[in-house]
């Protein structure tokens, strides 16, 4: 058992280094094949990102009117709090409104300028409702119209935004569709001419495979060699494409950041390092494996 | 050992390559087969070699049905054979020594065991200095002669050679002969395919002569007429 393993390595070697060009091919086509695997990870992580990022940014705020008690509110936000349909709600006083809008606004000497003139704080003090999909901004901002404590509300502001909050959740659910069809797509062409370079460095061998079985090789001892080419080839392809990658997004990444705020690329390539180094081993070794399996079937019958 | 039962092999029904040929060759026996081009020689050997089934008839070895043998099962039949196929059939990929050595290789021997083997037949077959040399470096001639050493390596049960001196020089062909007839006193059987007149009238073996795939002649001490 051990010799054939040995011999079975020692001819996939040999067939390796004489076959250079050959090698060279299939070597550059599985490279490619996980490069675009690879990328469409890294393109999924980063819509992904987007469209959480987009629901995050949704919510919908009620506005008390000046009057109304803090406790009054804290109640509000309580039941709010039971509600399933609800994921998060913030208080925020009248007070910390302030804040918020003169530490956004200061460098504006407009605004700062009317805040001061008005002389109180004109600000409501509100609570901000994020829901835990979009449907139900509707059902949450009906119960709040409807409910018993509709006469503290100065006004909510989902009506106004609805549109735009629809939009978003309807264009990032197709990002999120597109990226999954434009991925399989793409991702099955490139199987498929990595499987045809194998197929075609294999057909380059048909002759040579119909004498092993005329000598009395066994079917192993054809494929052997084979298969051990696919393992080598399909790991040094591996290996290439994460440098290449390792060494472009160490310079993308703060470019991607500025485009994408919040989003490190290189911070999410270490953390999902492991997986994508299985997909990535996967591909390319299963490429090579099971393309030359298939392939070299065929000429075995002899 | 090897009987051919009723054997008819046609490719369309205007190229009918054996018809209904029967024969038995028994263990130890020094055979040659004789006809012209296209007689049906090749035919008959790829038949027994499992390469190519017959249209009708049965062709046994040691007892065992080859046509019904499974394709899994018949790298074991093929080890008990030795060919010297006619167009040579070398691996392309590898070189003299290793297209001979992948024959001991394939039946399990020792590594080495395969070197001294290896190099001790190709020495017998004038070779020594063309191990490392690839099929396409080497002479016709040359070639022919690693084929054979490939045959006969693994001390095959049965020979099958196909025209093995049809591109040999004279002086080759009577090497390679006395090499068969050695071989053949060792006790393995030998089937020789060839059109060689000269060879065929001084061995004073038995020959048998297919003409347009029928067998017109068997006899023991045979000489080549045709």
């Amino acid at each position: 058992m051990f010799t054939l393993l040995k011999r079975i390595i020692r001819s996939g070697w040999l067939n390796l280094k004489r076959q250079s060009g050959l090698t060279f091919a299939t070597f550059f086509i599985i490279v490619m094949t996980i490069s675009l695997v690879t990328f469409l990870f890294l393109f999924q992580g980063m819509t992904q990102f987007l469209i959480s990022d987009l629901k995050e940014k949704i919510d919908i705020s009620v506005y008390f009117k000046k009057d109304s008690a803090e406790e009054d509110i804290l109640e509000v936000k309580e039941e709010l709090n039971q509600n399933p349909e609800v994921k998060n709600v913030e208080y925020i006083s009248r007070e910390e409104a302030l804040e918020r809008f003169t530490q956004r606004y200061k460098d504006n000497p407009i605004l700062m300028e009317a805040l001061a003139e008005v002389g109180e704080n004109p600000l409501l003090a509100s609570l901000n409702i994020k829901a835990g999909q979009a449907s139900q901004y509707a059902a949450i901002s009906n119960f709040i119209e409807t409910g018993p404590f509709r006469n503290l509300i100065e006004k909510i502001d989902y009506r106004q935004n609805r549109e735009i909050i629809e939009k978003v959740f309807a264009i990032s659910s197709n990002i999120n569709f597109a990226g999954i069809a434009f991925g399989l797509i793409l991702g099955f062409i490139a199987l498929l001419v990595a499987f045809n370079t194998i197929r075609l460095a294999i057909y380059s061998s048909r002759e040579e495979i119909s004498i092993m079985r005329l000598v009395g090789a066994s079917n192993w001892f054809i494929r052997g060699p084979f298969m051990f080419q696919g393992i080598v080839v399909g790991i040094a392809a591996t290996l290439i494409t994460l440098l290449i990658f390792t060494i472009a997004i160490f310079f993308l990444s703060p470019k991607i950041e500025v485009l994408l705020p919040g989003f490190n690329l290189l911070s999410y390539f270490g953390a999902h390092f492991w997986i994508l180094l299985l997909i990535q081993l996967t591909t390319g070794i299963g490429l090579g494996v099971i393309s030359s399996w298939i392939a070299i079937r065929k000429y075995l019958e002899v | 050992m090897i009987k051919f039962q009723n054997i008819t092999k046609t490719y369309n029904p205007n190229a009918i390559a054996l018809e209904d040929v029967s024969l038995e060759i028994g263990k130890g026996e020094f055979v040659s087969i004789v006809g012209r081009s296209g007689a049906g020689k090749t035919t008959l050997l790829k038949i027994l070699l499992a390469e190519e089934k017959p249209t009708r008839g049965r062709v046994f070895f040691d007892g065992q049905d080859v046509c019904k043998i499974k394709k899994g099962e018949l790298s074991q039949l093929r080890r008990r054979m030795g060919t010297i196929f006619q167009d040579y059939k070398l691996l392309s990929s590898k070189n003299a020594y290793e297209n001979i050595a992948y024959v001991l290789e394939v039946v399990g021997a020792a590594d080495g065991e395969i070197s001294r083997d290896v190099f001790q037949v190709l020495e017998i077959v004038g070779l020594s200095d063309k191990a490392r040399n690839f099929p396409q470096e080497l002479s016709g001639g040359e070639r022919q002669r690693v084929v054979v050493a490939r045959a006969l390596i693994h001390r095959p049960d049965v020979i099958l050679a196909d025209e093995p001196t049809g591109n040999l020089d004279p002086y080759h062909t009577h090497d390679i002969i006395n090499l068969l007839l050695r071989i053949n006193e060792m006790g393995t059987t030998i089937i020789l395919a060839t059109h060689n007149k000269g060879i065929i009238n001084s061995l004073g073996r038995r020959v048998i002569t297919l003409e347009k795939g029928r067998l017109i002649r068997d006899e023991e001490k045979g000489r080549f007429i045709l």
